[in-house]
């Protein structure tokens, strides 16, 4: 082993599908699990003389994710052909953008204190999707044919390229879950990962803590769960140490991950190396976003989940925050807040009875705030979930706290159970719960748990 | 500028997805070398200050709205197909190398 | 009894108009030119059954895609090819006039070429003597209006392919300006450079028809509206119009001594229809157009000829084992000598290493060579040289020899890369053999060059039926 600290040096290429009625060049309509073929045109099969025509959508998304992202929206974007043959790119070349990408330099901060440059964002077209039958693996190598379908072929893809700024998989997976929910805030994708409507391609390479520049990368191509990716990281910063441990040297190269092993394969080339030649696509007109539709899209922006994360970790730390807020529940917790009740609870409330509907806030936070049975609690939140609640006859079901009627069930219950009481004040504090269930149950659920609590410890201290 | 070898010739074809019969190596090498050094002539200017021109219409922001028009019956998406398999279009597989 | 050879676009429509002659008449008269005639020339890659109707017919050069008709290209690869849309040019000659589409005609393949001696199905010949080349690419076009087997075809030019073969033929021809007339649905060969163009046997029926095609198309993001409709010409005058000779363009070499002399009996008709004219100067685009267009061109065909790729129509090679032999294979089996020089050219130039010394470099170039006209356009209206720099040639005179094939471009090539209209117009005989002039334009011209196209032609008064046919 050596004596080297590692620092794994992480950069992220993310491509989600763009949430348009139709596709980027041609205006087919997008719908998943449609028949095969059944959703293409001269365009989008790539007949002879026909010609893309871009979506305005597709563009204005774009520019939205831009100023999400405090990118610089660029004056003049250009399309750009990137050519390579494959049975699912139809024109033997990806409409995409080189150059001049519509989105320029941003930033995205992950509360927690990371700052992720984002190098740029564009617009592209995806590929169709190829099935490989016949065979033992069900892949392109060993299959007997492959069959295509067009449907997918020319979705609207929006690209986002990190810098190499994360330096850990857990900062990864923060950055990629905040980024999606930016995405998915904004309506511009579903961002599914299951679905195959949010990918990611991971770049890995380490160096000695303190070395500046950037050593030989790995290329994790086509990821499509959290789970993997932040796994495929973790193998493949431990694979590169344990190379460089060995003595080797690295090559730049493109992996698979395969979550069965945890182990990573290289990536089949494709069969020719890669020299796409890139040049700019003379069928499309540059893109120059009027500054009217840049300002109008600015000030439609929604307030971002980066910055709701940053003002709820005040009350409750990044890591609550952030689960709120990539969960959903961020607004609910925040309405509990709004009428007294104390953080925490609003919180886990939030995240565990988060089904009410958003009018029921303050009603509920009246009933969660007083002392009303545990039955009425679960009453409240069941009837909160279907429609307007009133607060007023849950909160007639108060707890009996009144010390002068709990004293003395409190002192029967120790009286019928010396051994028990011998127990806890032998040190084993445990049976406080045995105590405290008789308490319920002699009341029938109604004594509020917290004065029972106190009442047991005094009477018990003796 | 320097004679294209036959090495970078058989890239180029690979590139493009072209196999060349070692007939057609001899015949269009010898052009593509005489072809190239003709356009080389364009290297003789100096045009480090001039803008290039990838397109000879001054137009920008050519966008359609997205709203869906009907796609082709399937049947004549396929009409022209090589070979097919019910509504897919059929490739040979992706092959070893 | 109809006679083709004779009888314009604008005459048939009148004798319909008045009932003197019905549609299935004057369908079946072409139909029989082109059978007493096209054995011998081949021009058409397919002739089509009567649609019905009383628009006049109209030839199609076989790279503009037509609905249900076979759409080839002059290539093996799109043999058994039959469209599923119409190109916005037919969709525009039947929707708007009528327009019956009467055959496709040849064209060097993928329009690659300057003599249609490249088409996967043989070479068309000239009516005028048919031991010649008609030019290209769209010598079937020019050579069946020429010989009276269409009043009117459409043609596409990328470098010179309905200039070059309208001189060839004596016909008139225009390329339009780029981004007037849509190229959905046209097979691409160099999509900055591909515009589709009328080609007829006069100016005003050029006109008209250039009027019928043009205009912003949805479905071809680099088109625009017309600044002003088309204006058909009816001026004998070239009064007050001011016509530019360009030296280099004049006076080159390559230039024919009887093109020469029938060109410049042209410009002296100038001045005496009350024209200004003047020299003027155009040296980078007669020394860097051709290079220029040459890495250019082949740079964008080696992208839009990628799709020809054996997966959703055209030709794929038989038992290929795997998917790069399907490519590999289907492409050499299916792709002729040029598309091949082309693609490889093309890709050369835009490969790692390359991109700026070719590519790049030629873009300026490009740029140079539309500054250098917008010069000479703050002195003159239209500039006038010949089309070609030679008449007809024989067959196979050029074949084995790509760059003197090229040559055949040298003069259209540089207004073309500079996006400028330019019209060819007959003005006399060499050797028996039509020679042509051309008009070029700043963009958007085009009725200034109809207007001096027209005079000249009335003045001139060519006789645009080949001798052997009269
Ligand atoms: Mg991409
Ligand atoms: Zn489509």
């Amino acid at each position: 082993m050596s004596s080297t600290e590692w620092e794994p040096v992480i950069g992220l290429e993310v491509h989600a599908h763009l949430k348009t009625r139709t596709k980027m060049f041609c205006r087919c309509e997008l719908a998943y699990g449609a028949g095969e073929n059944t959703r293409t045109c001269p365009v989008c099969l790539a007949h002879p003389g026909a010609l893309p025509v871009p979506n305005r959508k597709a563009i204005q998304y774009t520019i939205e994710l831009g100023l999400a992202l405090g990118c610089e929206i660029s004056e003049r974007a250009i399309f750009a052909r990137k050519n390579y043959f494959y049975p699912d790119l139809p024109k033997g070349y990806q409409i995409s953008q080189y150059e001049a990408p519509l989105c320029g330099p941003g930033a995205l901060d992950v509360p927690g204190g990371v700052r992720v440059g984002i190098t740029r964002a564009h617009l592209e077209e995806d590929a169709a999707k190829t099935v490989h039958a016949g065979g033992a693996t069900g892949r392109s190598v060993g299959a007997d044919y492959s069959l295509v379908d067009f449907n997918r072929g020319g979705t609207p893809l929006l690209e986002i390229v990190s810098e190499p700024d994360l330096h850990s998989a857990d900062d990864a997976d923060r950055f990629l879950r905040l980024l999606r929910q930016t995405i998915v805030e904004l309506g511009i994708s579903d961002a599914e990962m299951e679905k195959g409507t949010l990918r990611a391609d991971v770049n890995v390479s380490v160096r000695p803590r303190g070395e500046t520049g950037f050593r030989p990368r790995w290329e994790l191509k086509n990821m499509n769960s959290f789970t993997f990716i932040r796994r495929g990281i973790e193998a493949a910063v431990r694979e590169q140490i344990a190379a460089y441990d060995r003595g080797e040297t690295l090559e730049q190269s493109t992996y698979d991950y395969d979550p069965d092993t945890d182990r990573l394969t290289v990536h089949r080339s494709k069969e020719e190396a890669d020299d796409y030649r890139y040049f700019p696509e003379p069928d499309l007109v540059p893109v120059a976003p009027p500054a009217d539709l840049v300002e109008r899209l600015r000030s439609g922006l929604p307030e971002l989940p980066g910055a709701r994360i940053e003002r709820l970790a005040e009350h409750l730390g990044v890591e609550s925050a952030s689960q709120l807020v990539s969960t959903g529940n961020d607004a609910k917790a925040e309405a509990f807040a709004a009428h007294g009740v104390e953080w925490k609870a609003a919180a886990a409330l939030a995240m565990n009875r988060g089904d009410f509907l958003p009018e029921n806030a303050e009603a509920l936070a009246r009933i969660v705030q007083a002392n009303v049975t545990r039955e009425a609690l679960d009453e409240a939140f069941a009837a909160a979930a279907s429609g307007p609640i009133e607060a007023d006859p849950y909160l007639a079901q108060t707890a009996l706290g009144d010390e002068s009627e709990l004293g003395p069930v409190i002192d029967a219950i120790l009286a019928a159970n010396p051994g028990q009481v011998a127990t806890y004040r032998g040190g084993k504090e445990g049976v406080l719960g045995f105590f405290v269930g008789a308490v319920m149950r002699e009341t029938q659920g109604k004594a509020d748990p917290k004065v029972v609590n106190r009442l047991l410890r005094e009477k018990l201290r003796g | 500028m320097a004679e294209i070898s036959r090495d970078q010739l058989l890239h180029v074809a690979a590139l493009a997805r072209l196999e060349l019969r070692d007939d057609e190596l001899e015949r269009l090498g010898a052009q593509l070398n005489d072809i190239i050094a003709a356009v080389s002539k364009v290297a003789e200017l100096d045009l480090s200050d001039v803008p290039p021109t990838s397109h000879p219409l001054d137009v920008v922001n050519v966008w359609a709205e997205d709203e869906p028009r009907p796609s082709l019956p399937v049947e004549e998406a396929l009409a022209n197909a090589p070979q097919r398999d019910g509504a897919y279009f059929k490739v040979p597989p992706g092959g070893t190398s | 009894m109809i006679d083709t050879l004779r009888l314009t676009a604008e005459q048939a429509a009148h004798l319909i108009r008045d009932r003197e002659i019905t549609g299935v008449e004057l369908w079946e008269a072409y139909r029989r030119a082109i059978d007493e005639r096209d054995p011998e020339l081949h021009c058409f890659l397919h002739v089509c059954d009567d649609p019905g109707g009383d628009g006049v017919p109209l030839a199609v050069k076989d790279v503009i895609g037509t609905r249900g008709i076979p759409t080839t290209a002059g290539s093996k690869m799109l043999e058994h090819y039959v469209p599923v849309y119409d190109a916005t040019v037919v969709t525009r000659a039947k929707a708007g006039h009528g327009l019956r589409v009467l055959g496709k005609t040849n064209t060097d393949e993928f329009a690659m070429g300057s003599s249609t001696e490249n088409s996967a199905y043989g070479p068309t010949r000239n009516p005028w003597d048919p031991t010649r080349v008609p030019g290209g690419s769209g010598g079937g076009s020019a050579a069946a209006v020429s010989a009276g087997l269409a009043p009117w075809a459409l043609g596409s030019d990328t470098g010179g392919s309905i200039k070059q073969p309208s001189a060839l033929c004596g016909n008139v021809g225009l390329r339009p300006t780029y981004g007037t007339v849509s190229r959905y649905g046209v097979v691409a060969f160099a999509s900055s450079l591909d515009q589709v163009g009328p080609v007829a046997k006069n100016v005003r029926d050029c006109a008209f028809l250039y009027s019928v095609l043009a205009g912003r198309d949805p479905c071809d993001s680099t088109t625009v509206e017309l600044p002003s409709p088309v204006q058909l010409p009816d001026r004998d005058s070239l009064a007050g119009v001011r016509v530019g000779i360009p030296t280099e363009f004049n006076e080159h070499e390559a230039i024919e001594p009887g093109v020469r002399a029938a060109v410049q009996r042209a410009i002296e008709l100038c001045s005496e229809l009350g024209a200004e004219v003047g020299e003027c100067s155009l040296p980078l685009s007669l020394d860097y157009g051709l290079p220029c267009y040459y890495l250019i061109a082949p740079a964008e065909a080696s992208s839009n000829l990628a799709r020809y790729d054996g997966v959703r129509y055209g030709y794929r090679t038989p038992d290929a084992g795997d998917r790069l032999e399907m490519y590999t294979r289907s492409r050499d089996e299916g792709l002729g000598d040029e598309p091949k020089r082309r693609i490889l050219v093309g890709t050369y130039a835009l490969s790692a290493g390359y991109y700026d010394a070719y590519y790049g470099q030629a873009q300026k170039v490009r740029t140079m060579l539309a500054r250098e006209h917008a010069a000479a356009f703050e002195r003159f209206d239209v500039l006038l040289s010949p089309t070609s720099p030679s008449v007809a040639f024989e067959l196979g005179a050029k074949t084995a020899d790509p760059l003197a094939m090229y040559l055949s471009d040298l003069l259209t090539i540089p207004s073309c890369m500079a996006g400028l209209p330019g019209l060819n117009v007959p003005c006399g005989l060499s050797d028996g053999l039509p020679v042509g002039l051309q008009l070029i334009g700043p963009q958007f011209s085009e009725n200034r060059l109809f207007e001096v196209g027209y005079a000249l032609e009335t003045a001139i008064g060519f006789d645009p039926v080949p001798e052997r046919y009269r």
